[in-house]
């Protein structure tokens, strides 16, 4: 029934999309504007929105979630360990709306100052760099740096980092006892059987997690929708205010779509479908081929 | 006696390979016998000699960044300042760590700074997001109107004493009624099957599972809104966003649920199956049982999930501001979507009521969550203090029982194997006429395979006798 109802989404999306596939053609994938009215539209811009935004969440957040897996399943004493263990799933579970107007409302004003900070000393290189902003004028304005994909990504990455920080969590904990006390017994310290027992064992566990994040990432909607200004270029800037991603064209434009310009948007969800149909598979593939085994998520 | 001997050599080993399933069992908690130490060794306390010039590093970067940012750099936003102190606090944490430690202890320090600050700030954001949120909703969740009126009455700039989410509240509880209702009864049977069978088959449902849990859920909203509304040429109703919430928290509950039925031990299912039970009758009356605390889980996580999703109501629901409570007619409109829609009105009282809906719905999602981790927090099949006294007193009233029959049939007593014993103890309780009984131990006449004196005097194992007189209870107990 699962499976019937997967592939009847999918069925049914591709269905819809054809029409607007068949008049684009290739094109499809790489023109930045969406008119579908007149036919010209495209992906491109919002599918590089949607990469750079999963792509900043994705660097963001595995740190942060290897760090707190490592935490929990090494350092913390375990009577605390189920407590947190709990609130990580928590985060998991915590709306996304929520996180949206964190971001919308708090998140993006206290952020801009770090993200002027990147662009000034970073902006040679070519994703950092700001047009339009003036690092050497001090009453500039800041909206420049606002609704970017950076400030997108940021929330984001607090969406995907609880379940990332499960699954690695999960692989650390499967490290074999016996290995780790052989390491204490040759004198190891509790990093030394970190990184000699624990990581390499979790290695499937951190990346396919880390994929899995991404693969999340993709999809997100709400969070996105509240933070970033749609623009339909392609913009590699990161910092840089407008940017759009797939799910949110969806949002933004499936209500006053008409039959050819839903079956536009038709064909850029399938183009999104696909995109986390192939990294979510890539993911459970590396996390089942680790040594640490089958996850549960 | 014979059972839990037998099981035990299998347990101390720590993971006892299930001959079944070819997976790794785990011994359940609070077995006798030695069990191997599961939790990792500690090899690193917090003292007091080693917070001191911790507090000190964290003081000491906290002044240099003032300076820094004051007088040196001119740098602006809270977030690079506090940034930077982490970064100045690892350096002269380490600089004084350093004066008295070696390389290794060293980086093992260092490491845990890492380590504990990363979690810090996750859990510090969790935090933080969850005060936020609540703070800035405060004003309105005041208002005890702000549960009971709709938004009809409300203009954009009336006060916060008038408006409220009524309307989104019963729209919520519509939606996830439906959507569970579809849930459910899916989700839980995907996920026996996938339990109870294996092959390319179950392996491809597996994975298409896996890859359902991470549809963008904007895709559900889509497909709903393409096939049910532009297909079918329904209105946009509550019906049109439960399925949709259906397809998202489907797989959650597959996925979820499976893992649960998984830990239903392999054996209580043989025993089923070599009662002569049939596979439907072993999953209604053993293996969903056992596992009930764990699929209620599940499938509270799955409306945690599903309650919290905006997108694919957005696509599916409309917006409406008045009162529905006609699922089938009209737009409706959900907790998450209300947040989303408040917001996106410039003025600060729509704002506020915003924040107060999503603090709302997060206060339901903690509570759903809190009530599923306490159900939930059992392994299947382990019982909570009540059961666990219900089945040994039931087990010791097995015990005279048959201590008393034993006494009535006396007879002169041929010495037992283990495995006859065994049969006896598992069937003769139960149904002593049962001719499964008899035909386990065809030497003897029915209720004459009732275990000896000695035997039975002997403290029980636990679960194996403890069942009613007509309705044998399988519980977690009888797999130890």
């Amino acid at each position: 029934m699962v499976l019937a109802l997967m592939v009847a989404v999918g069925l049914f999306l591709t269905a819809k999309a054809v029409p607007a596939l068949k008049a684009a053609g290739w094109s499809f994938l790489t023109i930045p504007d969406w008119q579908p009215d007149v036919h010209h539209f495209g992906i491109a811009a919002v599918l590089t929105g949607t990469v750079l935004i999963a792509l900043v969440a994705v660097t963001v957040s595995a740190p942060v979630a290897v760090g707190t897996a490592l935490f929990i399943s090494e350092v913390v004493p375990p009577g605390l360990r189920r407590t947190l263990v709990t609130l990580v799933d928590l985060m998991a579970a915590i709306p996304s709306v929520v996180y949206g107007l964190w971001g919308f409302f708090f998140l993006q004003g206290h952020v801009v100052g770090l993200a002027r900070w990147i662009s000034t000393w970073f902006g040679w290189i070519p994703i950092f760099r700001v047009l339009g902003s003036d690092p050497t004028n001090p009453l500039a304005t800041l909206s420049v740096y606002s609704s970017s994909a950076f400030i997108a990504g940021l929330v984001v990455s607090l969406m995907v980092m609880p379940i990332q920080c499960s699954v690695m969590r999960e692989s650390f904990e499967q490290a074999p006892i016996g290995e780790r006390e052989a390491a204490y017994a040759l004198g190891s310290t509790r990093w030394g059987a970190i990184t000699t027992v624990v990581l390499p064992f979790g290695r499937g566990g951190i990346i396919g997690g880390t994929m899995l994040g991404l693969g999340r990432a993709l999809g997100e909607t709400v969070a996105v929708y509240l933070i970033i200004s749609a623009s339909f270029t392609i913009n590699f800037h990161v910092l840089e205010a407008g940017t759009s991603t797939v799910s949110s064209l969806i949002a933004l434009r499936f209500g006053d779509a008409s039959g050819f310009g839903l079956a536009a948007l038709m064909a850029a969800g399938l183009a999104l479908f696909t995109m986390t149909l192939i990294v979510n598979f890539i993911a459970a593939g590396i996390v089942s081929r680790s040594r640490s085994g089958l996850v549960t998520g | 006696m014979t059972l839990t001997e037998v099981r035990v050599p299998a347990t101390t080993t720590g993971a006892a390979p299930d001959l079944d399933r070819g997976t790794v069992t785990r011994p359940p908690e609070g077995l006798a016998g030695p069990t191997v130490a599961r939790q990792p060794r500690r090899v690193a306390r917090a003292t007091g000699a080693g917070l001191i010039p911790m507090l000190g590093a964290a003081a000491s970067s906290v002044a240099l960044t003032a300076l820094l940012f004051g007088r040196v750099t001119a740098a602006s936003g809270s977030f690079g300042f506090a940034l930077t102190a982490y970064v100045l606090f690892l350096v002269i944490d380490t600089a004084i760590f350093s004066l008295t430690e070696n390389g290794p202890a060293i980086r093992d320090r260092l490491a845990t700074t890492a380590l504990t600050s990363a979690a810090v700030v996750a859990f510090g954001t969790l935090a933080f997001v969850v005060v936020y949120t609540i703070a800035r909703g405060s004003s309105a969740l005041m208002h005890l109107n702000f549960f009971t009126q709709d938004m009809a009455e409300a203009g954009p700039l009336s006060g916060l004493d008038v408006g409220g989410i009524k309307h989104a509240l019963v729209g919520t509880l519509w939606m996830m009624g439906i959507g569970l209702g579809i849930a459910i009864p899916l989700g839980v049977t995907g996920a026996v099957f996938l339990s109870q069978s294996r092959g390319p088959f179950a392996w491809l449902v597996r994975t298409t599972v896996d890859a359902m849990t991470a549809l963008p859920d904007i895709i559900a909203g889509l497909f709903i809104y393409a096939t049910w509304i532009l297909t079918f040429h329904f209105e946009h109703s509550g019906l049109a966003a439960a399925l949709a919430l259906a397809i998202m928290m489907t797989p959650v509950i597959v996925r979820a649920s499976d893992v649960v039925l998984r830990l239903v031990s392999g054996s209580l299912q043989e025993a089923a199956a070599a009662l002569g039970a049939p596979k439907w009758r072993t999953v209604w009356n053993v293996v969903l049982p056992t596992a009930r605390s764990g699929l209620t889980t599940a499938v509270i996580l799955g409306a945690a999930r599903g309650v919290g999703e905006t997108a694919p109501v957005l696509l599916t629901a409309g917006y409406t501001a008045s009162l529905n409570t006609n699922p089938l007619h009209g737009p409706m409109v959900s907790l998450p979507l209300a947040a989303f829609q408040f917001v996106a009105s410039p003025q600060p009282v729509m704002i506020a009521r915003g924040f107060a809906c999503a603090a709302f719905l997060m206060l339901l999602v903690v509570v759903l969550f809190v009530i599923g981790r306490m159900i939930g927090g059992r392994t299947p099949g382990q019982l909570t203090g009540r059961g666990a006294r219900r089945a040994r007193r039931a087990s010791r009233r097995d015990v005279a029982r048959m201590i008393k029959r034993a006494a009535v049939r006396a007879r002169p007593v041929r010495p037992t194997p283990a495995l006859d014993v065994l049969n006896s103890a598992l069937v003769a309780p139960h149904r002593p006429e049962s001719p499964i009984g008899s035909f386990a131990t065809p030497a003897a006449a029915p209720g004459a395979s009732a275990p000896s004196a000695p035997d039975a005097s002997a403290p029980p194992a636990p679960g194996i006798a403890h069942g009613e007189q007509d309705s044998p209870r399988f519980t977690g107990e009888g797999a130890l």
